[in-house]
């Protein structure tokens, strides 16, 4: 295993955390019309770092709200070039990432991606549908750039996994919320907080949960046990419904519910 | 060593295949690399599994001779007649074997996609055979022009649900059905339909349908006194053909999969990784995942199974692809000169070898006539006029 360096974002949210703070992370679907200004609302509403999601054609990993408004990028012709691009001009003082499908990283070839990742400010990367056996290739891509990649850890996986996942994980560990795709929920899953103590119980970096934390108040729940939280479905929902303003006011909430 | 062994530790054959999928699922392909490996191994599943495939399913299926058709393109022609296997098509071999191992995994319901509804209407039966519960995901195009067997599948006790995002057809399909998966993975098995999807799909549905291969060979021996020349499989994710190929690939004969002209993965050779695999797939300079269009909905897909793309790398087999109208015109052909009306998947081998018979003169060519004709009829009236 190569040694291991902390980043920026972990860095960040290590020293956030040790002074009491929760983190809170939003997703944005990139190319979306107004996703720049959703994006600074969310920054402005008090995010500690934001998600900007590259769409792709078959998101798996993803329910109706983000496949919509993948879709509605696509169409309004957001490629991944053309939004690393608009990201470089994104004025916000927090950590940026990405989160895109294995698809959009192999097509543009690994070295090739995190140097574009680089050029546009980004310092961290999310590949749902790479899991640990799969990663290295673009792993060592990363690392040699200076791209976090977070990992996921996810209810399914035996105690014996999780330290393995958790070893490769940089930024922070992706606790997934439930058995499912992304999405609002009624209520917090209780694969949720479960998970997120059993992946606090084996490292010490940060932990955020996300896939089914869909308001102020679950989000609260969650980070009783976890670092912190990321939220994507509630926050696309409100760019598509009400705008970047809405983005704003929801991230704000959210914020100061933790 | 056969050049179809065991993929590597990894699920590679070659540079194809792998396990691309949401952590979530990586215990359970785990689980079912482990299971299959296990019963695989196990007589005692095996002769259940054959039992169930001689007496349910009509195994062996027969060969037949084309007299007429052979000799009108000037070669000696034989079918392998998977059409006539319970639920029409080669599909069973594989649903059976897996409802079976997911049964012994402990697991009561199964997710299913379809495209032709054929894979779906095989999964709906093994379940109601075995009594376990399950869904067919299906684009909402392919509903439509296949309602025969959307209708089929309900009678069978199982759930249809017509998928309307991206496409509409086989691909948007397979990620509702991973999607399904991703949310019941404790209680659900994944009963993929064709030599694809993450490890160790390709390799499991394979071993499944290399009883036709196994089959066709001794068949060929028994008929020609050796192996054919040539052997001719449509190819839309590859079960089909991988089953036929697999009697044959150590042998000197020519190995072809037709695809689609509008779904042309393989020609393209442009690897990319959807649905947990890493194989040729048809894709933008982007990299988004492009549509595959054709007449046929069982090969309405953009992938291909990774072990297609490894044996067309290496050169041991060809894949050309064949337009919708050399399509129309096979499946007459065949109806016509033997009596047999063909599923349009398998109307493809047949137009690649209807072009292909000038330079075929004089040889023994076996194609796998991998589904009937019966569903397709309303869309042909359609397209032929009544």
């Amino acid at each position: 295993m190569t040694s291991r360096t902390v980043g920026t974002m972990e860095a960040e949210f290590r020293a956030k955390r040790a002074a009491g703070h929760k983190l809170l992370v939003p997703y944005i679907t990139g190319g979306l019309p107004g996703w720049q200004d959703a994006l600074r609302a969310a920054a402005a509403g008090g995010a500690d770092a934001i998600e900007i999601g590259i769409p792709f054609s078959d998101p798996v990993m993803d329910g109706p709200v983000i496949q919509k408004a993948s879709q509605m990028a696509l169409e309004a012709g957001a490629t991944p070039v053309s939004i690393l691009q608009e990201a470089r001009s994104l004025d916000v003082s927090i950590p940026l990432a990405v989160m895109t499908y294995y698809n959009t990283v192999h097509h543009a070839g690994h070295r090739r991606f995190a140097a574009q990742l680089v050029q546009a400010g980004i310092v961290a990367c999310i590949v749902p549908d790479l899991p640990l056996e799969e990663s290295g290739p673009w792993c060592e891509a990363a690392d040699g750039a200076g791209i976090e990649t977070v990992m996921l850890a996810a209810p399914t996986a035996p105690d014996s996994r999780l330290p393995l996942v958790a070893a490769r994980a940089r930024g922070f560990v992706y606790s997934v919320g439930l058995l499912g795709v992304t999405g609002e929920r009624d209520t917090l899953a209780s694969t949720a907080v479960a998970l997120a103590r059993r992946v606090k119980a084996i490292t010490d970096v940060p932990v955020l949960v996300g896939v089914g934390v869909s308001n102020a108040a679950q989000a609260h729940e969650a980070s009783q046990v976890a670092d912190g939280v990321v939220m994507g479905a509630s926050v696309v929902r409100r760019l598509l419904e009400g705008g970047a303003d809405a983005v704003g006011q929801f991230v704000a909430e959210v914020r100061a519910a933790l | 060593m056969s050049l179809m062994a065991e993929p590597s530790s990894t699920g590679r054959f070659g540079e194809f295949g792998g396990r691309f999928v949401p952590e979530t699922l990586v215990p359970a392909c785990q689980e079912l690399e482990a299971a299959f490996a296990e019963a695989w191994a196990d007589p005692a599943f095996r002769a259940e599994l054959d039992h169930v495939l001689r007496t349910y399913a009509g195994r062996p299926s027969i060969l037949t001779e084309c007299k007429n058709l052979g000799e009108q393109l000037g070669i000696r022609l034989v079918l392998k007649r998977e059409d006539l296997n319970h639920t029409g098509s080669h599909k069973i071999n594989n649903v059976l074997g897996q409802a079976l191992l997911a049964k012994r995994m402990g697991k009561q319901r199964l997710v299913a996609e379809t495209g032709a509804g054929q894979h779906g209407v095989a999964s709906a039966t093994a379940a109601a055979l075995l009594g376990m519960e399950c869904k067919v995901y299906m684009g909402a195009v392919d509903v439509a022009r296949q309602e025969l067997n959307v209708f089929r599948m309900k009678l069978l006790g199982s759930e249809v649900e017509a998928v309307h995002s991206g496409s509409r057809t086989l691909k948007d399909a397979v990620n509702e059905a991973m999607r399904d998966w991703v949310a019941s993975v404790e209680s659900t098995h994944y009963c993929l339909g064709s030599v694809m999807g993450p490890h160790p799909y390709p390799f499991m549905v394979r071993q499944f349908h290399r009883v036709i291969g196994d089959e066709a060979r001794a068949q060929s021996i028994e008929l020609f006194g050796d192996v054919p020349d040539v052997v001719v499989a449509c190819v839309g994710g590859g079960s089909n053909a991988i089953g036929i190929f697999s009697g044959f690939v150590d042998d000197r004969t020519r190995l072809v999969g037709v695809e689609p002209a509008g779904g042309a993965a393989v020609s393209r050779a442009q690897p990319g990784v959807v649905h947990g695999m890493r194989s040729y797939l048809m894709q933008d300079e982007h990299g988004q995942v492009q549509e595959a269009h054709s007449i046929s909905a069982g090969l309405d897909y953009p992938g291909v199974g990774p072990e297609h793309s490894y044996l067309a790398s290496i050169g041991r087999a060809e894949y050309p692809n064949v337009t919708d109208a050399e399509v129309i015109e096979a499946f007459q052909l065949l109806a016509r000169a033997e009596g047999i009306i063909p599923a349009l998947e398998c109307a493809h081998a047949l137009a690649w070898i209807r072009r292909a018979a000038p330079e075929l003169r004089g040889q023994t060519v076996m194609m796998n006539l991998s589904g009937r004709g019966d569903k397709d009829v309303a869309q042909m009236m359609a397209v032929l006029g009544r």
